[in-house]
């Protein structure tokens, strides 16, 4: 599976990241370049194999559904790029 | 008297107890040497002197009321991807170059708990994606260490917690946090000819820890000897409930256990490890690793690992698509870098084009295609299960035997500059260190010997889940038989 220059556009696009056309002939060669290494795995049988999502060899606990934490409105405020009263700020989105 | 900069965290631990100097005069001598030594070493983004200072004045009075705690007074350095109240951590990215945290992690709040001074934030690769922290936005670390030949050439100290292990091998900090994704403690551990563990996923708490692979990520400290690691590990580990995969499990006595020996030991050797491009001093130390814990009293058996060779290639997928998923909240709306758009796709577009370096975009755009529609069965699922068959290698190994001996790393600390040209060059130097990651596993570094340019090389330990028990003992004894006492060029009290 090889990638062609509109499939990196467009993964781009899915991740937004903004990259320069320049820059496509290179990404795609160092993605590709990755892709066929790991293509190697395909060499694996792994019929029957269960995926492992995890290095936690746990069950995920359960807690009481009740709040523990809140009332920082201004620490969460304090890093925002731009603010407007207590929002967070942004271009406009609905026209 | 050693200077105070060349102790060991025990000796200042244990020197701050009878009263042989101060925690502040400690802290100031780490302080002198972080700025002497960091414009040439680029160990810390961020130095937080008055804070140190403050922290040494109070251990200092802890420990005269005889209240101190484990740690107290002793100064040690923080890999910036640890969240510090109201101290800038960046990450080693331009995106978070203005992110100050209003909370602080649990694992650095324990350090804190248990009195450690902190002196700065230490430099990494990009969101710890690297082996040789020259993805860092905020500048390569220099590795305190020279080729005997070629002494100008300035090396990497490995990654991605460069700059902690830099500062440790240098002596500008007693120890340091550090995290390990597939490598990033035990690689540059080996790199800077210091000791360096990555506990059992689950050990101790990611909350706080800027996220990359959630999977696989876990912090571990550096220090110069295992038993410094041991007294670090013994803070920085525990049960966090804000952790949802963090292990309900007692926290072990780490230090005792490093006097244990490994008389009646079984030790593995992966049969798989030694390929045939293995450098002949890398197999040497190996053989040399073996003999030492045999004479000890251990039994060495061959083991296989047999999916052990499809680990970096499995690592390349799991980690690009859960970093794709935890890089996702890097948008330039709540916090961080923002660079403006026509409209809020463009804002997110420029801020991240412009946030992250080329290594975090290749990954991120890596980890969205393996993740995409059509292909994630190919190789996500894929991946996944090729994992399941690691972690299988590794608990049929481990009925057989308490422990595995490998070389930490394929090669000595490279040159700033190599190995640049191609991304999966870099990514080799993974190799042995990724499989503990896969299996959640334990591995310590131990500096074991030198090149024949007199460059530091580490055998590792890798122990059962929750084992760093044995992984201790194992690695204490291989410290006691290396007696690596080689010191670095670049470091503490000599002039330069």
């Amino acid at each position: 599976m090889s990638l062609d220059p509109a499939t990196v556009r467009r993964i781009a696009r899915l991740a937004r990241i903004h990259v320069e056309e320049g820059e496509v002939a290179r990404l795609q060669q160092e993605l590709n370049g990755i892709l066929g290494w790991i293509e190697q795995l395909n060499e694996i049988d792994v019929t029957d194999v269960e995926p492992l999502t995890g290095a936690a060899h746990m069950a995920l606990r359960m807690r009481e559904d009740a709040v523990t934490d809140g009332g920082i409105r201004d620490a969460l405020l304090a890093n925002a790029p731009e603010r407007a009263g207590d929002f967070f700020a942004v271009p406009k989105v609905v026209e | 008297m050693t200077a105070l900069t060349d102790l060991t965290l025990t000796a200042a631990r244990d020197g701050l107890a009878r009263r042989a100097f101060s925690a502040a005069e400690l802290t100031e001598a780490h302080l002198a040497a972080i700025e002497a030594l960091n414009p040439r070493i680029n160990a810390f983004i961020t130095v937080t002197a008055e804070r140190a200072r403050a922290q040494a004045a109070a251990a200092d009075a802890a420990l005269a009321r005889g209240e101190g705690g484990p740690l107290a007074g002793l100064p040690i350095a923080i890999k910036d991807l640890f969240c510090t109240e109201g101290v800038r951590t960046t990450a080693g990215s331009r995106i978070l170059g203005p992110f100050v945290p209003p909370y602080e992690s649990t694992v650095t709040a324990q350090l804190r708990r248990d009195g450690a001074v902190f002196l700065g934030k230490a430099n990494l690769d990009e969101f710890a994606m690297g082996s040789s922290n020259m993805t860092s936005a905020y500048g390569p670390v220099a590795n305190p260490w020279r080729r005997r030949q070629d002494a100008d050439a300035v090396l990497v100290p490995g990654g991605s917690s460069g700059g902690s292990a830099a500062a440790v091998a240098g002596r500008l900090a007693l120890g340091a946090t550090g995290t390990d994704t597939g490598g990033s403690i035990r690689q540059p551990a080996s790199f800077c000819g210091v000791a360096g563990i990555k506990p059992t996923y689950g050990r101790c708490s990611r909350w706080g820890i800027v996220a990359f692979a959630s999977s696989l990520d876990q912090a571990g400290p550096f220090a110069r000897t295992v038993q410094d690691c041991a007294l670090l590990l013994r803070s920085m580990a525990g049960f966090d409930p804000k952790d949802s995969t963090s292990a309900e499990l007692a926290v072990p006595d780490f230090v005792a256990a490093c006097g244990r020996g490994v008389r009646g030991l079984r030790i593995g050797v992966p049969r798989e490890y030694r390929s045939d491009g293995m450098a002949g001093e890398i197999e040497r130390l190996w053989q040399q690793g073996l003999d030492w814990l045999r004479e000890a009293g251990a039994e060495i058996v061959d083991v296989s690992l047999p999916h052990t060779k499809y680990g970096l290639a499995t690592y390349y997928i799991v980690a690009p698509a859960e970093a794709s998923s935890n890089l996702a909240r890097y948008d330039g709306v709540r916090f961080g870098l923002r660079e403006d758009g026509a409209d809020l796709t463009e804002l997110y577009e420029r801020t991240r084009g412009a946030g992250f370096g080329a290594e975090v975009r290749r990954r991120v755009l890596i980890g969205t295609y393996v993740l995409s529609a059509g292909y994630y069965d190919a190789y996500y699922l894929r991946a996944q299960k090729v994992r399941a068959l690691i972690l299988r290698d590794f608990t049929e190994a481990f009925r057989e035997v308490d422990a595995l001996l490998t070389p930490t790393t394929p090669t000595a600390a490279f040159a700033q500059g190599e190995k640049m040209d191609d991304p999966i060059t870099m990514y080799l130097n993974d190799v042995f260190t990724v499989p503990a990651n896969m299996a959640g596993v334990p591995g310590l570094s131990v500096p074991a010997g030198l090149d024949a340019q007199g460059l530091p090389l580490g055998l590792q330990v890798i122990g059962r889940p929750f084992d760093e028990e044995t992984v201790f003992a194992v690695g204490s004894v291989l410290e006691r038989a290396a007696g690596f006492d080689a010191l670095p060029a670049v470091r503490a009290g000599v002039p330069g």
